[in-house]
């Protein structure tokens, strides 16, 4: 199983040239045991993901209807549902709201992620410990008994947030109904999600912030550089690698965004316009059977994903090389 | 920031002696001001853990008091005696743990061997390989679900514990695979060779040398997995429509909508996330550090 050439000299051996160097083990270098090892991954990566790709793309280019349902044959209709689908002006606010509710959580997660882990700097390390294990157990908990409690939370009768604003003097958060109205909705959405997703940016750019090393801050210090200066021009720099990772992956995470949307709505929200892109696609292909609409919808947001995760992956890549 | 840390010698060097004293004041008070406030954040993101538990342990008709009670005072166990008494608990548990067990397993085989394949061999379709694993983990359940929904419905697997752990099974592995791929090629091959030497086996070495080695690897993985497949909510809604194949997550939703047809029971609804909840974080805490730096690996190190 081990093959200690590989390791050493990873460019002679490949395995298609098996036979080169008899003197070394030749039989250890052939690569058929290398497929037989990721045969179990490639079949169930086909079964729970590729098939389904595959159906997608093909159902979105047929007529898949209430007939087809009842066994007549797909019809192949080319970008016809692309067509018909995005000449609606519903799937356009969709879009549009996915977009910006997708840009305002990124950078408010990023944002407050980088500002607390500029303040386990600053610290001393029982702070600190307090304040990471505080963000560990949000990160840790499950997302749906997240949003219920946050939903207990908002709640418009005995909420504590509704309670702690007419303490404050806001007196018409009296009963107010926080998920009733889009707005107001998105703005529960908001808090629910960049409370779960801080933690991890927090985390990992205060990681990447120790990595820096300490002659350099040193050196800075002696030059005379202040807070505000060795912040621009040392720390965030520095960090900068994981900051575009970690926004990166914040996008791609909130253009996805579903659950907690299905979850809020579940509270009396008006449905069509509180929806997400994912939520679109569910109420279209589960709600409405419009497979063909559906899978149409899906190719459209797994293509923006590809597209947004390429430098993601590449990054990743380079690890490995 | 730094200026907090700055040993004194260095301060003094660079600020006029009769300032100093006066800045080594403002810089404290500066220090302390900035430990208030992370305290105070630390408060404000527990906060929604612990108003949780704590409502859990709250008799509801405290709950329903016009000025909610910040601390805990008598509590008691009602509320998760008749959750765990209610209908569903039960069999939603056994459904979760079914589920979670087979893909936990199927992960762990899958990618353990994959993982193995990738970093001690070269192969032609490596390179591919590992791109379309890099790639396929980024795919989102919400871009597919109807598909895997139509390919159970045809296939009869709705509301089945295996075609739900299929489509789990193929959401968890990319990520294992990659972590995994760290811990097999930290084991260095030499060791193996050297107990082969020594005359054990192939078979015997990887048991007795690599296996332990690789254990913790497996073990985060493992967690990984497990939490993946116990908190998923998405997969599960769509595959899982009956009422009897509920998973955990998927009976606190409907737990939540029963008991807001009768004005909702808050006390119960908070022992019921408390039950889901309380596992998951335990687990959580083990596996984090080697979950973060999976995903910002390469980042990190530049």
């Amino acid at each position: 199983m081990a093959d200690t050439l590989v390791r050493a000299t990873p460019v002679r051996a490949t395995g298609r040239r098996p036979r080169r160097d008899p003197a070394r083990r030749p039989a250890r270098r052939r690569s058929g045991p290398a497929y037989l090892l990721v045969l179990p991954a490639v079949a169930i990566l086909l079964l729970g993901l590729g098939y389904p790709v595959y159906w997608q793309v093909v159902t979105s280019l047929q007529e898949y209807g209430l007939a087809q349902q009842f066994g007549q044959p797909p019809e192949f209709v080319g970008l016809a549902n692309y067509a018909r689908i995005f000449a609606a002006d519903d799937l356009w606010a969709v879009v549009v709201r996915s977009i910006l509710f997708c840009l305002v959580n990124a950078v408010l997660t990023v944002g407050i992620g980088v500002l607390l882990a500029l303040l386990m700097r600053a610290v001393r390390s029982w702070v600190r410990v307090a304040l990471q294990v505080s963000l560990l157990l949000a990160w840790a908990m499950p997302m749906v008994a997240a949003v219920t409690v946050w939903r207990w939370l908002f709640d418009w009768r005995t909420g504590v947030v509704n309670w702690l604003l007419v303490r404050i003097g806001f007196e018409g958060y009296a009963g107010h109904n926080w998920l009733a109205q889009p707005l107001s909705f998105f703005f529960v959405a908001t808090v629910i999600i960049v409370w779960m997703s801080v933690p991890f940016v927090a985390l990992s750019v205060y990681a990447g912030l120790t990595q820096v090393p300490e002659e350099t801050l040193e050196a800075a210090r002696i030059d005379g550089a202040n807070g505000a200066q060795t912040l621009r021009y040392i720390l965030l720099p520095m960090v900068r690698p994981v900051l575009a990772i970690v926004f990166l992956l914040q996008i791609i995470w909130d253009l996805r965004v579903f659950a907690q949307i299905r979850l809020l709505q579940d509270a009396g929200a008006p449905v069509s316009e509180t929806n997400l892109l994912g939520n679109f696609i569910f109420e279209l292909g589960i709600g409405r059977q419009d497979f063909a609409g559906a899978a149409a919808v899906s190719i459209f947001v797994l293509l923006l994903t590809v597209a947004l995760s390429w430098p993601y992956v590449r990054s990743l890549m380079k690890e490995l090389s | 920031m730094t200026a907090v840390t700055a040993p004194g010698p260095i301060a003094a060097g660079r600020a006029p002696a009769r300032g100093s004293g006066a800045a080594r004041l403002r810089r404290r008070a500066r220090s302390v001001l900035l430990g208030v406030v992370a305290l105070l954040v630390a408060a404000l993101w527990v906060f929604p853990v612990y108003w949780m538990v704590l409502s859990a342990l709250t008799p509801v008709a405290r709950l329903r008091a016009t000025t909610p009670s910040f601390l805990p005072v008598r509590p008691t166990l009602t509320n998760f005696e008749s959750v765990l008494g209610g209908s569903g608990f039960t069999s939603a548990l056994r459904m979760s743990l079914a589920v979670t067990g087979v893909t936990v397993l199927a992960v762990l085989v899958f990618a353990f061997l994959a993982a193995l394949a990738i970093s001690r061999y070269r192969f032609r379709g490596r390179r591919s390989f590992v791109l379309t694993v890099l790639f396929v983990q980024m795919l989102p359940a919400e871009g597919l679900f109807i598909a895997q929904y139509k390919m159970l419905s045809t296939t009869g697997q709705l509301n089945s514990v295996l075609g739900v752990s299929v489509l789990y099974t193929a959401a968890v592995v990319p990520f294992t695979v990659w972590m995994l791929r760290g811990f097999v090629s930290s084991v260095p091959a030499d060791l193996e060779e050297a107990a082969m030497v020594d005359g054990l086996s192939r078979f015997q070495a990887f048991l007795r040398i690599t296996l332990p080695l690789l254990a913790p690897g497996l073990v985060a993985s493992g967690v990984y997995a497990f939490l993946q497949a116990w908190n998923e909510f998405t997969v599960a809604l769509v595959a899982l429509p009956a009422e009897s194949a509920h998973t955990l997550p998927l009976w606190l939703r409907s737990f939540l909508q029963a008991s807001a047809n009768r004005g909702v029971n808050w006390a119960e609804v908070m022992a019921a996330s408390s039950l889901i909840a309380v596992p998951v974080i335990v687990f959580f805490l083990l596996v984090q550090g080697r979950m973060t730096s999976g995903l910002v690996s390469g980042a990190v190190k530049g």
